[in-house]
């Protein structure tokens, strides 16, 4: 068991890989060199040299169309996205050839890559850092959606993603990337395995990333007032861990879903359809989504405004709780 | 393949040598030497002295501003800053080289140019304090709002030049990216676009050298001037760091494309010589001796020296001095009073037309606040 923060789990998750199996390339912009404008990959150029970690020429869409090429001839790219919102020059190799190429080579063609994006906002950062885009991804067949939120999951999750036969898109949450904690010696969870947190007798939170430091927080507040809340991380937004999810649901009864994406067409709206779905009648008020608001992320100085905070988490809670079915 | 196989490929099939190969980079076109002498070039075009003063005056504001800038993101007045040091000659030399009508579309770290067109510290500075995501009005200054995501301008830049073909209007446009942005397939297909369209577009790439940490060496397999050719547009390769001939060159691009004959392609050779932002640290991935290099190019003091040899008076300087430290007080305060957005007000900026969305979620954002207000 070793103290770590989260990208330094991440980097040590990433050597790990490099070492397992020398088919992991690492690529992406200022990876090698500078070890990434987050540091997540310091040192791995040094010790496994720059044919294995590859500072690519600014162009994203040539990183994840060239690691379907290194895929399709035998590696297993690892890809970096330097910010959230610079992944879109990509999106088609992600969704029209990436996701797309298994099926349409009839279950022949495997594509072993990891795209990592830094997501989330918070971090007083300019214009297309501060993302949250994972509904895009988890929309798309073919591909596995996932997202880490302390250096435990990080450290374990970057391998098994690697180690997937399938693309995964891996979402780090930036603004945890110092944030420390303890990582265990052994993987306890499968990479689409969500974790309980608590047990949520009176509502659950559900939460990914960088969201569950604060439904966490919000869980403690509501604890003070003397109510039981629980947190799920889902870990893994695609596919979800429906029996998790659906027993903390039936449990509590009542549920709301937190995360810094807006919530139009969003995770919580696939949440909450599917509990919906699947256990109406457990449930004692309608499914509540705590969010980003529907714009686009605003400038840094009124981030905090943008995003869900404890108030609006424990107003959700208050208004799930006070819910009464009119007779 | 290996050598070998390429000599018997000479050696079998002569006739089929290719038709093209890449050629070596072209020597920069340079009228002011970094010692502030001019070269022959430079002699036989002469020095317009008032002008070359008034492209230094510009130059020098550009610099404070850079420097104050900093100062504030170091004392937390600013989240964050993009040097333009050393790329001010590249900058001022090119956009004094246009038409006032002319429209030019912008990548991120053109404050230089900003400035000259007319935008103030406290439009330019308000991103980088989080007010905002572009403090100006782009089509007022006709300097369009900044454009992070590398290379997307470009595009935006050549459907602009399309409108104004179909206007039926003589103005041009000209944008700018970077040695990183030109391996972004935007460009690429902004020059195709272009060419193919016969568009008026100045496309002016200032070659800083580094795209964060990658250099130019490994951004690209040959020269970017070179590049223009296989577009099928004019190219020039000017010395970034010499005013007068990024003036010079530009000059001669527009009348190119101002003419009807398509696009035009620059270069300038030029120098980041900070960090990518204020949160970069160069020192990790480059040496000493290059900045040291290029410190010595710099783009100022030589147009002081050559200013000076041209026999500029003192005053001049001395007025100059005492101007760029107004400018920058003024910069301190004006960055100082810039005001954050009320968060409500963003849900008008949206749609153009009205929208229930919009409508709903600013209700609950203005009823939450309210009752948090009153700790209910």
């Amino acid at each position: 068991m070793e103290t770590m923060t989260l990208g330094g789990a991440l980097n040590a998750g990433l050597r790990r890989a490099l070492e397992a199996d020398e088919r992991v390339v690492l690529m992406g912009e200022d990876i090698g060199r500078l070890g990434g404008v987050f540091r997540v990959t310091d040192g791995l150029q040094k010790q496994f040299g720059a044919n294995r970690v590859i500072d690519t020429p600014l162009a994203e869409s040539g990183i994840v169309g060239t690691a379907i090429g290194l895929a399709l001839r035998g590696f297993r790219p690892v890809c970096e996205i330097q910010f959230d919102g610079f992944v879109y020059p990509a999106f088609d190799q992600i969704v029209s050839q990436l996701a797309k190429l298994r099926a349409r080579s009839g279950g022949r063609l495997t594509l072993p890559i990891v795209i990592r994006i830094p997501g989330g906002g918070g971090i007083g950062a300019v214009e297309h850092h501060s993302e949250s885009n994972e509904a895009y991804f988890a929309h798309t067949a073919g591909l596995r959606v996932v997202s880490c939120s302390n250096p435990n999951d990080a450290f374990w999750m970057i391998q098994q993603a690697i180690a997937s036969e399938d693309p995964v898109i891996f979402f780090e949450p930036k603004r945890r990337y110092w944030d420390k904690g303890q990582v265990e010696p052994h993987a306890d969870l499968p990479l689409h395995g969500s974790r309980m947190l608590g047990r949520g007798d009176d509502a659950l939170l559900v939460a990914h990333g960088p969201s569950v430091a604060l439904a966490l927080a919000a869980a403690a507040a509501a604890h003070e007032d003397g109510y039981s809340v629980g947190v799920l991380d889902l870990r893994s937004l695609s596919p979800l861990d429906l029996p998790t999810l659906l027993d903390a649901a039936k449990r509590s009864g009542r549920v709301v879903v937190v995360h810094e994406a807006s919530t139009f067409g969003g995770i919580g709206a696939e949440i909450a359809a599917t509990i919906t779905e699947h256990c109406f009648a457990d449930l004692k008020s309608p499914v509540l989504r705590v969010g980003g608001y529907n714009i686009p992320y605003p400038p840094a100085g009124v981030e905090n405004e943008f995003l869900p905070d404890i108030d609006r988490v424990l107003v959700a809670i208050d208004r799930s709780l006070s819910f009464q079915v009119a007779s | 393949m290996s050598n070998k196989d390429v000599a018997s490929l000479e050696r079998i099939a002569p006739e089929l040598e290719p038709q093209s190969i890449p050629t070596p980079e072209r020597d920069v076109i340079r009228f002011v030497q970094s010692d502030g002498t001019l070269t022959e070039l430079g002699q036989s075009r002469g020095v317009d002295v008032g002008f070359a003063q008034s492209l230094y005056r510009e130059m020098v504001l550009a610099r404070r501003l850079d420097v104050e800038a900093l100062a504030l993101q170091r004392q937390g007045e600013l989240n964050l800053w993009l040097q333009c040091a050393g790329q001010e000659a590249a900058q001022v030399g090119s956009i004094r080289a246009l038409d006032a009508a002319d429209m030019v579309f912008p990548s991120y770290r053109e404050h230089a140019a900003a400035l000259s067109r007319g935008v103030t510290a406290s439009e330019l500075l308000s991103p980088w304090r989080g007010a905002s995501h572009a403090g100006w009005d782009g089509s007022a200054r006709r300097f369009h709002l900044y454009s992070l995501v590398l290379g997307t301008q470009t595009l935006h830049a050549t459907g602009f030049a399309a409108g104004s073909r179909l206007a039926g209007t003589d103005d041009i446009v000209l944008t700018y990216f970077g040695d990183g942005a030109a391996s972004q397939g935007d460009v690429n297909e902004a020059l195709n676009w272009a060419a193919a369209m016969k568009l008026p577009v100045v496309f002016f790439c200032q070659n800083n050298q580094w795209a964060i940490s990658t250099p130019s060496s490994s951004q690209m397999g040959a020269p970017l001037h070179q590049r223009a050719a296989g577009f099928g547009m004019p190219a020039w390769h000017v010395d970034g760091n010499d005013v007068l001939a990024v003036h010079a060159v530009t000059e001669a691009a527009a009348l190119h494309v101002r003419s009807g004959r398509g696009p035009a392609f620059i270069e300038a050779q030029t120098y980041r010589m900070a960090g990518h932002s204020s949160s970069d640290d160069p020192g990790r991935y480059r040496g000493a001796d290059e900045v040291t290099l290029w410190g010595g190019r710099d783009p100022i003091s030589r147009m002081a020296k050559l200013l000076g040899e041209l026999g500029t008076a003192e005053q001049f300087f001395a007025g100059l001095r005492a101007e760029s430290d107004d400018f920058a007080r003024d910069i301190r305060s004006a960055c100082l009073s810039i005001e954050r957005p009320r968060f409500e007000e963003l849900f008008g900026n949206v749609y153009a037309e009205p929208h229930p969305v919009m409508e709903r979620e600013r209700a609950e954002f203005c009823a939450l606040t309210s009752m948090l207000d009153a700790g209910v």
